[in-house]
């Protein structure tokens, strides 16, 4: 499979008072074209600015301060404003996590999804909103005809996210990323929009980063997985083998944590994995999952885990998986 | 013992204005009667189709929403009637977590600021104490104690969401309506928010109307489910039960479309057939006869009720339990 997206050492700060603090802290991973990746991880680990990132939308005042992001071998980072901005509308798409903020609450959802055809494809105001009613039936919006005179606050939380995929979707990219896009859908329609993406990547070599808290979705669409913690990937791996056999103890506990169906256990006694999420500003030393970690080593306060390799396509960020620079330099 | 909140046929029809004058050509029936009790220290999960009018529900029971029609009494008190002023002094009692996070904080105030005002409103922590009790909430929902002086653009999706908890809880409400509080969380943080909740429940006897699309976690805390559909709750009973044995083809679809953590399980999905219905007109007889697998002429023709003794199963469907999970991929004990 080809890499249409390569992101390499991708670092991203805020300043917090008078010193900056990393949010993403070197991540690398690929998409090939036509491939499903799910990102997943802990809430407040970096997802979405990895994604903005990629689109180089990072808010102010935050700045990506190091690495590179190549698309076809093309380093986005490189590129002037002017040519950046037809890449993101021609090239990838962004669903983003909250689309109340991502639509434009002045605007009918039909003068936004019509825009979005019209910035892409030359075509007439009329040949422009039928598209944008083809878009709306494809993503469920029943009546689509009629909702295109709403605004976005008439539409009920799911049916926003839908508006916010046909925008997306628009500009028939070959790269879609895709922060939480179905939380806001009833299982019936998240499966109908999974199938949507499924059929666009069988027919159009669609390429999708799927960052969700929903493993099961993760499970049922990608056929690889990252699994970010504080900042920094901790696994990678082909989905089969991150289910069957997670390597890193944060990628077990979230899927001991994850609820299934059929499977209640007593009332309010969900398993969580222990400890609090640690804030960016302040990391603990070494392996930054340490403090939680039920298989903690000495070693894991005081240094810090590289990427070990567990076989040529799934790599752990833990020293359960590879020896400290410190001793294999010593042997 | 009266419930602690009962809802009578409560309606909500927004008015579809269309062209240049803005002329009313239609409605849509957001809500088109949907009654309902709630006993003191119930936790009620409310799911179904996305637009089917959960989150309408929800803020016109609270009246963030005026109803179009209906009767909402809590705790025997008809809140319809309630003038503005006691409106805002009853207000303490029942809070909201907004299914939106970003556009229910206010973005130019910091956090604490955000947890202080609705103590300051009600009172009911004194000022010397307020600092101390902005630490307690933030921590309760899994945040640092810094997090207090950031604004709230300075967070993460989930972030924010634990932020929106936090707010409602301040002022100790004896219910809580939470429209999708968890879905941007990642498993092990839901985790905690939900045994947060379901102890603040035990402990302090908090009623919960849980707006939800994830049926794992519904079935791990809800005792009683309400399935919606196009404005109407279309089956209603204990959860245990509505898992193990769904009757109304809407919820049995609903299920089998779960999604499955297990990549070595992946299966073909059983969509639902047709269209999803317009609110603007919704079809004759039985909403849902258009996708419905086992529809038959008297479905077209005649609208179910929702039947069934209020305190077990209610159903509305001429033929409740006929479609059999197994047609779905469910397998019979309701597991996959
Ligand atoms: N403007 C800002 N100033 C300082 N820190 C920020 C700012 N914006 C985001 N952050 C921090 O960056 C980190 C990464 O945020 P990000 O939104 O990428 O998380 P995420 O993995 O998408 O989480 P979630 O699953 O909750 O959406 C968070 O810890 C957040 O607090
Ligand atoms: N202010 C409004 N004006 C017109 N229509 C509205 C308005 N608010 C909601 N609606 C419509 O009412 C219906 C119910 O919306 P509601 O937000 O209650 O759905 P929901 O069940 O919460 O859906 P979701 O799961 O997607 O959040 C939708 O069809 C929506 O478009
Ligand atoms: S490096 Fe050590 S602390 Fe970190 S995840 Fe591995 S075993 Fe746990
Ligand atoms: S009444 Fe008829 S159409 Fe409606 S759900 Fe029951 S069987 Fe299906
Ligand atoms: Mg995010
Ligand atoms: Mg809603």
């Amino acid at each position: 499979m080809e890499t249409l997206l390569a992101v390499d050492s991708l670092s991203v700060s805020f300043p917090v008072g008078d010193h900056w603090v990393p949010v993403v802290r070197g991540v690398s991973l690929d998409v090939g074209a036509g491939e499903f990746v799910g990102l997943v991880g802990e809430s407040g680990s970096g997802k979405s600015m990895t994604a903005y990132a990629i689109l180089r939308l990072v808010p102010d005042p935050g700045r990506i301060t190091g690495g590179r992001i190549l698309l076809d071998g093309e380093d986005l980072l490189g590129l002037s404003d002017a040519r950046m901005r037809s890449v993101r509308g021609a090239r990838i798409g962004m669903i983003f996590q909250e689309p109340m903020t991502a639509l434009n609450p002045v605007f009918t959802v039909g003068f936004q999804i019509t825009e979005a055809v019209r910035v892409h494809h030359r075509v007439s105001k009329r040949e422009a909103e039928l598209e944008a009613v083809r878009l709306l039936d494809l993503v469920a919006i029943p009546a689509a005809r009629q909702r295109l005179e709403d605004y976005p606050h008439q539409l009920s939380g799911g049916q926003r996210q839908r508006v916010m995929i046909a925008i997306a979707l628009a500009s028939k990219p070959d790269l879609l990323i895709a922060d939480e896009p179905t939380t806001a859908l009833d299982v019936t329609i998240q499966a109908q929009i999974l199938e949507l993406l499924e059929r666009l990547r069988r027919e159009l070599g669609l390429a999708v980063l799927l960052i969700t808290h929903d493993l099961a979705v993760v499970a049922e669409t990608c056929a690889r997985v990252v699994v970010m913690y504080a900042g920094q990937v901790v696994e990678e791996a082909p989905v089969e083998t991150l289910f069957a056999a997670p390597a890193h103890p944060y990628t077990r506990g979230l899927l001991t944590a994850a609820p299934g169906l059929g499977r209640p256990g007593a009332r309010g006694e969900l398993a969580t994995i222990p400890g609090q999420v640690p804030e960016m500003a302040r990391l603990p030393t070494g392996c930054a999952f340490h403090p939680r970690c039920s298989e903690v080593m000495d070693e894991c306060a005081r240094e810090n885990p590289d990427v070990y390799p567990l076989s040529s396509e799934h790599r752990a960020r833990c020293f359960l998986h590879g020896t400290p620079a410190s001793r294999s330099e010593a042997s | 013992m009266t419930p602690l909140l009962e809802v009578r046929d409560l309606r909500k029809h927004f008015p579809v204005r269309r062209g240049l004058l803005q002329r009313v050509t239609g409605h849509v029936k957001a809500l088109d009667g949907v009654s309902l009790d709630l006993a003191s220290g119930e936790c009620f999960a409310l799911v179904g189709e996305s637009g089917s009018g959960k989150t309408t529900f929800g803020r016109c029971v609270l009246r963030l929403e005026e109803p179009t029609s209906g009767v909402v009494r809590f705790q025997g008190e008809d809140l319809l009637a309630l003038s503005p002023a006691e409106l805002r002094e009853r207000r303490r009692h029942f809070q909201v977590v907004f299914q939106d996070p970003y556009g229910s904080l206010n973005p130019r105030m910091r956090i604490q600021s955000i947890l202080s005002e609705p103590l300051e409103v009600h009172d009911t922590v004194p000022e010397t104490e307020r600092a101390e009790r902005i630490e307690e909430l933030l921590t309760l929902v899994g945040l640092t104690k810094d997090a207090g002086r950031r604004f709230p653009h300075e967070f993460s999706g989930g972030q924010r969401q634990r932020i929106g908890i936090a707010r409602a809880l301040a002022p100790e409400p004896s219910l809580l309506v939470a429209d999708e509080p968890v879905s941007a969380l990642d498993v092990s943080v839901r985790a905690q928010i939900i045994n947060l909740l379901v102890d603040l429940q035990n402990r302090f006897g908090l009623t919960m109307i849980f707006i939800a699309h994830d049926l794992a976690v519904v079935e791990q805390t809800a005792d009683r489910v309400g399935v919606m559909y196009l404005g109407r709750i279309v089956e209603l009973g204990a959860t245990r039960d509505i898992f193990a044995a769904p009757q109304h083809p809407y919820t049995v679809s609903l299920l089998s479309a779960v999604p499955v953590a297990d990549p070595a399980r992946r299966r073909d999905r059983i969509l639902l057939e047709g269209e999803p219905p317009s609110p603007l007109s919704p079809p004759p007889g039985c909403p849902f006869h258009p996708r419905c697998p086992i529809a038959k002429d008297r479905c077209r023709q005649e609208e179910p009720a929702l039947t069934g003794s209020t305190d077990s199963r209610q159903v509305a469907c001429h033929y409740p339990g006929e479609l059999e999970p197994e047609g779905l991929g469910l397998s019979a004990n309701g597991t996959f």
